[in-house]
């Protein structure tokens, strides 16, 4: 990604976050039983959609690697991964702050947030693996290997861990929830700034990758001299 | 694999063996592995004391005799088999490393899934035996009368730990060249293995304690199948890849 479009998308994502936060706080009213915390639904959600993105992107990514055995797929691959980790973080914390408030514990063992935990592990387990490995082609070969089986169990984690137990407030989509349409927009609209974030910061891990793989080469060829 | 499969093909034959198919070369796998471990008995060993020491330590974790702590039954076993699956996978591919045997391996002329199916059948088999014995010390220690419904936790344990080594082996192929290679296994395959491990323990709890699997338990039953189903199917089509690059 070329330096004028990270700075187009940062800008961008910087705009829309300022007028989103104006909506959230200064017009929505509060909602009716959550009071004032129910705020934190319009970064939670959208974060757990971009990290849900950045895994699945991660997926093809890995499977793209495995075909044509070129390395920019593994550096877009690991990109998308690391993105895709700190939303789900974010995801994961502020639904413990929104549960601490609202249930009055930071954690509970309920299916979406021990599935959540479970896929930050998954991908964790990813970004150790790629530190396990020395050798470029390896890392990348190992680490789409286990990205393909990671991006696999992730539904099925889901699944049966929802058949396990449930306490979550159902979904917002999909899931019978419902949401006055005001709150709708707000949501989706802070979608995009978070997904733009996500490009750039992409974008910028990425740009960091190909000048590792510089890096390497030209001590590689120091080596050789 | 494909090129070393030719080559061997076009060679004049100089043993009267024909080529093994794809089921031939995954048995002379196993009962290489198999003959091998039997022999030393290097992780059999380890894996067992390993099972007896946590069975052990957990009866001082939970009053081993309450009612409450029967309840974890289900729980209890599969961490024990996973820990002592742990130490046999890891060991799968680590025994090929002096004398480059794997690289021996991967140019013999199976392919790599028979080759991948070999070592996994071999580490199901070694595991079970593991599992049996520590079911024999579960139920002496915690008073568990498991061998009521004998065949049944036979079936989820052999459903379970076919899950685990499935995915186990081709993750041992994969970290067998790594440092921490013994950390690396248990951290990667954990959390890939949780429906399957969630499903075991709903499944064995009940069935441990010699008591009847409710009709809603069939729900478990079937996760446990389609995840052996799903992680066979892609274990093999990967294992190529794993083992060959």
């Amino acid at each position: 990604m070329r330096e004028k479009t990270l700075i187009a998308f940062c800008t961008v994502a910087a705009i829309l976050l300022a007028y989103n936060l104006y909506v959230m706080l200064l017009v929505l009213p509060d909602e009716v039983s959550q009071g004032p915390i129910f705020r934190i639904i319009f970064f939670h959600v959208p974060s757990a959609w971009t990290a849900f993105l950045g895994f699945l992107a991660a997926a093809v990514a890995s499977v793209l690697y495995l075909v044509r055995k070129d390395l920019r797929y593994d550096a877009f691959a690991v990109a998308v991964t690391e993105v895709g980790l700190a939303f789900a973080a974010v995801t994961l914390v502020t639904g413990m702050i929104w549960a601490r408030i609202i249930w009055g514990i930071w954690w509970t063992w309920d299916p979406r947030l021990t599935s959540m935990l479970v896929c930050w592990l998954l991908y964790a387990g990813y970004l150790m693996l790629r530190h396990a490995v020395e050798e470029p082609t390896q890392r990348a070969r190992i680490a789409a290997v286990f990205s393909i089986f990671a991006s696999v169990d992730v539904p099925i984690v889901f699944f049966s861990i929802r058949w396990w137990r449930t306490q979550h407030p159902q979904p917002v989509v999909w899931g019978g929830g419902s949401m006055d349409p005001a709150y709708w927009n707000t949501l989706f609209l802070n979608w995009i700034p978070l997904l733009l974030l996500g490009a750039a910061m992409a974008g910028i891990r990425l740009r960091q990758e190909r000048r590792q793989r510089e890096l390497e080469a030209l001590r590689r060829m120091a080596h050789a001299l | 694999m494909k090129a070393a499969g030719t080559q061997a093909e076009t060679a004049p034959r100089t043993t009267a063996r024909a080529q093994p198919g794809f089921l031939g070369g995954a048995v002379a796998i196993a009962a290489k592995d198999l003959r091998s471990e039997l022999r030393t008995k290097e992780a059999l060993n380890a894996s067992l004391a390993f099972s007896v020491v946590i069975l052990l330590l957990f009866s001082f974790a939970f009053d081993p005799t309450a009612e409450e702590t029967r309840a974890l039954a289900g729980g209890l076993l599969w961490l024990v088999f996973a820990f002592a699956g742990a130490l046999i996978l890891n060991r799968s591919f680590a025994r090929e490393l002096p004398n480059d045997c794997l690289d021996a391996l991967i140019a013999a002329p199976i392919s790599a899934p028979a080759l991948y199916l070999g070592k996994a059948v071999a580490n199901w088999l070694l595991l079970m035996a593991v599992e049996l014995v520590s079911l024999v010390v579960f139920g002496i220690f915690y008073n568990a009368p498991w061998t009521r419904r004998f065949w049944p936790l036979v079936g989820v344990i052999a459903l379970g730990t076919w899950a685990l080594t499935v995915v186990g082996t081709l993750f041992s192929a994969l970290t067998v060249n790594l440092r921490l290679r013994e950390l690396m296994l248990p951290l990667l395959v954990y959390p890939v293995l949780i429906p399957a491990l969630l499903a075991a323990v709903q499944l064995s709890g009940p069935l441990a304690l010699g008591e009847p699997l409710a009709s809603d338990m069939m729900v478990w039953l079937r996760l446990l199948a389609g995840v052996d189903l799903i992680f066979t199917a892609l274990a093999l089509t990967l294992a190529e890849t794993a083992l060959v690059g």
